[in-house]
């Protein structure tokens, strides 16, 4: 029996782990699949909102500011890349500029500081790729960028080492009243808890459901994405918004904090909640949204696209708190984009309202730093040359790409919670996740995570589950009889 | 820092032949920086044969063609390092490389030579759509898993792109016991060798689709299934041809590209169309000292021609390094003309350039009877027939440094396939 149990091992449910870590509670992360950071946190925008999007009033613009004000420091306490690149919203037309206006008082009444209205002239000097037709923008200095893996590993690695216990591959199925809170189904056996944490992103609707008459409707919409190699990182400095319309915020251009483009998303409804494949057609649309606000886009440097879900709830809201109906109960639904941005202070606020609720004592000792995965790359040549004579793992590089070293792959499988995948590699330490998206490094790293885990290489999967990189060894099908004959 | 006449960036058949020609051509103080754990590149993993048939007139696996040149660059004691990753290069040759043995390390080099290969050109940059799952594996990945380390990447197979490599992994697929379902092709040919299409598909009953591509992969973990589509001229998929194929591994073989990051880096200068860099008769890049050979320069079909073109990389870095060979007083430009997509050389100095210089190129379509004609000023230089050329199968013309002595006013000379009237 937990005090509390945290469904969802994403940013949401990592946040509010690593801040309830600060009381006095036995607290159990349970997540659908083997790693954190495996659904809408894995695949979005990667930016640090500034804030000025939401509508004035909202918990969405209320946690947004207060979010975006608290991760520069984070990235610090917690080691994880951010960088506050600034970001522009575009306003492609006359007609546009009372909304740009608007935007503008928005973006103050929300508390958003740094805010600037902009000429052509002076975004064209800023950003000299931004289409010619501009017409006006706002600068908004506190935008930012960051790692959205690296955050949310960063979170569930804190809350771990301050005693936050996590348990991978168990996808609730269902909830029974105990007496003291809680019996929580999962397909990998009960678990009871005093309160429930549903911060299960495009599934948190469903959840809820499960216990609440008073329904929510969490819908999905997908966002595709192209990423684009280094070589196109430099296109843009800032964050390049178009000015917000009727579909959502249109699609974006940003350097990523790894020094990538990133471009997207565009927003599509889906059928299910698993449907994070791109199409044609999506591609296509960002494509030309984008070039509806920079010109010469490179897109022959594309190296990926991907699809992300949004926790799309009907009415564009973060829904946080108890379920009336569900005393114990605790909802953080809905979180949608800004959700990467707010979700250090959904952890705050969700920490706190369960630390009211059970009366929760501070803890002593609780250590709210912690130390990322080496990057050699930022060290000078004299300390990377005593790095590799120290370890000689640092010596070796495996993905050749993105120069990541065997030292920088084995810290991320070896340190608490460490990646048990290809993708949880890729994830932590970018290995594969360059220009040749893993043609060269894939069987080194499957060899290091089969030696490190003790698994056979046909164990080895891309992310978990059934997504086994073998199939088995040469001729293991020409069994006897067969009729292929010996070989 | 540590000083060494001549580094070789890359242990591969290019890197081999080059450090083999500059000893024979006098330079004594070379070495090789090799990132895989043995030398032989991407041979290592082409176990099939067809291999050094005009290097030695004879029939080798690619194991074995590598084997030949470690063996010279043994005998020879050439120092290899290996495991070694080149991180660095400076515009200055400053070289900075790293591995566990040695650690972090810079040599200044009086001449590079710079023979890292290429990669292969990966789903994403495809723009495949579809979902992500386990199961995409890149041809040349795939054949690492299989020929090296003994895995089956997976059991039934549908092959995109008909490059040479996807070929040969299609055979060999099937002979390690996998179903390969059909090779689809983007383009109305294949960019492989013919020899490889009867001998790795037509051989096994493997059908070809022309103009044809994966238009969306299925399964969320592993590859459920593929679904292919017929393309129009533009090369869009038609809609109303969908076929759906149920595998398990889709693997990709669509186009090779140069690796040049370090070379870029360095400043040197790249050619828009092969992605390699602009060298001259002398396969010297913008950067004095600076040389480039095999599929780092322009993604070759045969090694035998990486391996020519690595030897004449190396005599280029010997004569650089004993004080000869300076830039003569003009290079003519080559310009790739009608039906020629680029040619390497970019340019040549009439004066250093060697009696009989080979230029390669590649076509822009499949042409019949046809001319190959080299020209300067409206002169033809140089004209052959070819029966066909067909832009799978790279093509060369030779020229002569007393017919370019003999042009003193040539601004250019232009490559280009005269057809058939």
């Amino acid at each position: 029996m937990y005090d509390i149990l945290i469904i969802g091992a994403g940013v949401s449910g990592t946040a509010i782990a690593r801040e309830l870590a600060r009381y006095e509670a036995s607290i159990c992360v349970v997540e659908r699949c083997e790693d954190v950071c495996c659904g809408t946190s894995k695949a979005n925008s990667a930016i640090v909102h500034a804030g000025f999007d939401a509508r004035t009033g909202s918990l969405m613009a209320r946690l947004n500011v207060e979010g975006s004000r608290m991760i520069p420091q984070l990235a610090r306490e917690l080691d994880f890349p951010y960088r506050n690149n600034g970001s522009l919203v575009l306003c492609m037309s006359e007609e546009d500029l009372p909304a740009l206006h608007s935007l503008y008082e928005r973006g103050r009444n929300n508390g958003v500081t740094g805010l600037r209205l902009l000429s052509r002239e002076e975004i064209l000097a800023l950003e000299p790729n931004v289409r010619e037709d501009v017409t006006a923008g706002m600068e908004a200095a506190t935008g930012g960028i960051v790692c959205p893996f690296g955050m949310n590993v960063a979170f569930a690695e804190n809350a771990a080492e301050n005693g936050v216990e996590f348990r991978f591959g168990a996808a609730v199925t269902g909830f029974q009243r105990t007496a003291d809170g809680w019996r929580v189904l999962t397909d990998n056996g009960p678990l009871e808890a005093r309160i429930v944490v549903n911060a299960a992103g495009v599934y948190a609707g469903e959840l809820h459901n499960m216990v609440s008459e008073r329904k929510l409707r969490v819908i999905p919409r997908r966002g595709e994405y192209y990423l684009l190699d280094h070589a196109a990182g430099g296109f843009v400095g800032h964050t390049i918004f178009q000015l917000p319309g009727q579909n959502g915020k249109g699609v974006l251009v940003t350097p990523t904090v790894h020094g990538n483009l990133l471009v997207g998303p565009n927003a599509c409804g889906v059928d299910t909640l698993e449907s994070v494949n791109t199409t044609a057609a999506g591609l296509e649309e960002v494509r030309q949204k984008a070039e509806n606000i920079v010109r010469n886009l490179p897109l022959g440097q594309v190296i990926t696209s991907f699809a992300g879900l949004r926790a799309h709830e009907e009415g564009h809201e973060f829904i946080i708190g108890e379920a009336e109906d569900a005393p114990g109960f605790i909802d953080c639904a809905g979180i949608e984009s800004p959700g990467l941005s707010s979700a250090p202070a959904i952890g705050k606020m969700v920490a706190e309202m369960v630390r009211d609720k059970l009366l929760l004592s501070q803890r002593k000792g609780f250590k709210a730093t912690r130390k990322g995965i080496l990057n050699p790359a930022a060290l000078s040549f004299e300390e990377r040359q005593k790095l590799v004579a120290r370890d000689s793992a640092y010596g070796h590089v495996v993905c050749r790409c993105e120069g990541i070293t065997e030292g920088e792959i084995l810290d991320a499988i070896r340190r608490p919670l460490g990646a048990r995948s290809l993708d949880g590699v890729k994830r932590r330490v970018r290995a594969g996740m360059g220009r040749c998206q893993g043609g060269f490094c894939t069987p080194r790293v499957m060899e290091i995570l089969a030696s490190e885990l003790g698994i056979p290489m046909e164990e080895v999967t891309k992310c978990g589950g059934r997504s086994r990189m073998l199939a088995g060894v040469n001729k293991d099908g020409y069994a006897e009889g067969d009729g292929h004959g010996a070989v | 820092m540590e000083r060494c006449d001549l580094v070789i960036t890359g242990g591969g058949p290019a890197g081999l032949a080059a450090a083999v020609s500059a000893w024979e051509a006098g330079v004594r103080d070379i070495v090789v920086l090799e990132r895989d754990q043995e030398l032989g590149g991407i041979l290592n993993q082409c176990i099939h044969s067809g291999f050094g048939l005009h290097t030695f007139q004879e029939e080798l696996t690619g194991p074995e063609y590598a084997g030949r040149y470690v063996e010279k660059v043994r005998r020879l004691g050439i120092p290899c390092l290996l495991d070694t990753m080149v991180l660095e290069l400076s515009p200055e040759k400053v070289v900075t490389a790293m591995s566990r043995e040695r650690g972090l390390f810079q040599i200044q080099a009086g001449a590079v030579i710079l023979a890292m290969g290429c990669r292969e050109r990966a789903r994403g940059a495809l723009r495949i759509p579809g979902f992500r799952p386990a199961g995409i594996y890149s041809a040349g990945t795939a054949q690492r898993l299989v020929n090296m380390e003994g895995f089956l990447p997976g059991r039934e197979v549908v092959v995109l792109g008909s490059g040479d490599i996807g070929l040969i992994m299609a055979r060999r697929m099937t002979l390690e016991g996998a179903k390969v379902h059909v090779v689809a092709e983007l383009l109305p040919y294949s960019g492989g060798l013919k020899r490889n299409i009867v001998q790795c598909l037509d051989d096994f009953g493997i059908p070809l689709k022309l103009s044809h591509t994966v238009i969306d992969i299925q399964g969320r973990e592993r590859v459920e299934g593929v679904t292919l589509a017929e393309v129009d001229a533009n090369l869009r998929p038609i809609p109303g041809t969908e076929e759906h194929y149920r595998c398990d591994t889709l693997l990709l073989s669509c186009g090779l590209i140069p690796e040049n990051e370090l070379s870029r880096a360095a400043g040197v200068a790249l050619h828009p169309t092969t992605a390699g860099p602009l060298v001259d008769e002398s396969l010297e890049t913008n950067l004095p000292g600076v040389f480039a050979c095999g599929n780092v320069l322009h993604v070759h079909d045969l090694v035998d021609f990486v391996s020519e073109e690595a030897a004449a990389a190396g005599r280029s870095a010997a004569r650089f390094l004993s004080g000869g060979g300076a830039r003569g007083h003009r290079t003519i430009p080559l310009r790739a003309g009608k039906g020629v997509r680029y040619t390497v050389p970019a340019a040549v100095d009439p004066v250093r350039m060697d009696e009989e210089i080979v230029v390669r190129f590649r076509v822009a379509g499949v042409y019949q009877d046809v001319s190959v004609v080299a020209s300067c000023g409206g002169e033809p230089l140089v004209r052959k027939k070819r029966m066909i050329v067909s832009p799978g199968e790279m093509e060369e013309v030779r020229l002569k440094r007393a017919d370019l002595l003999a042009q003193p006013d040539a601004e250019e000379i232009t490559v280009a396939l005269e057809m058939k009237a």
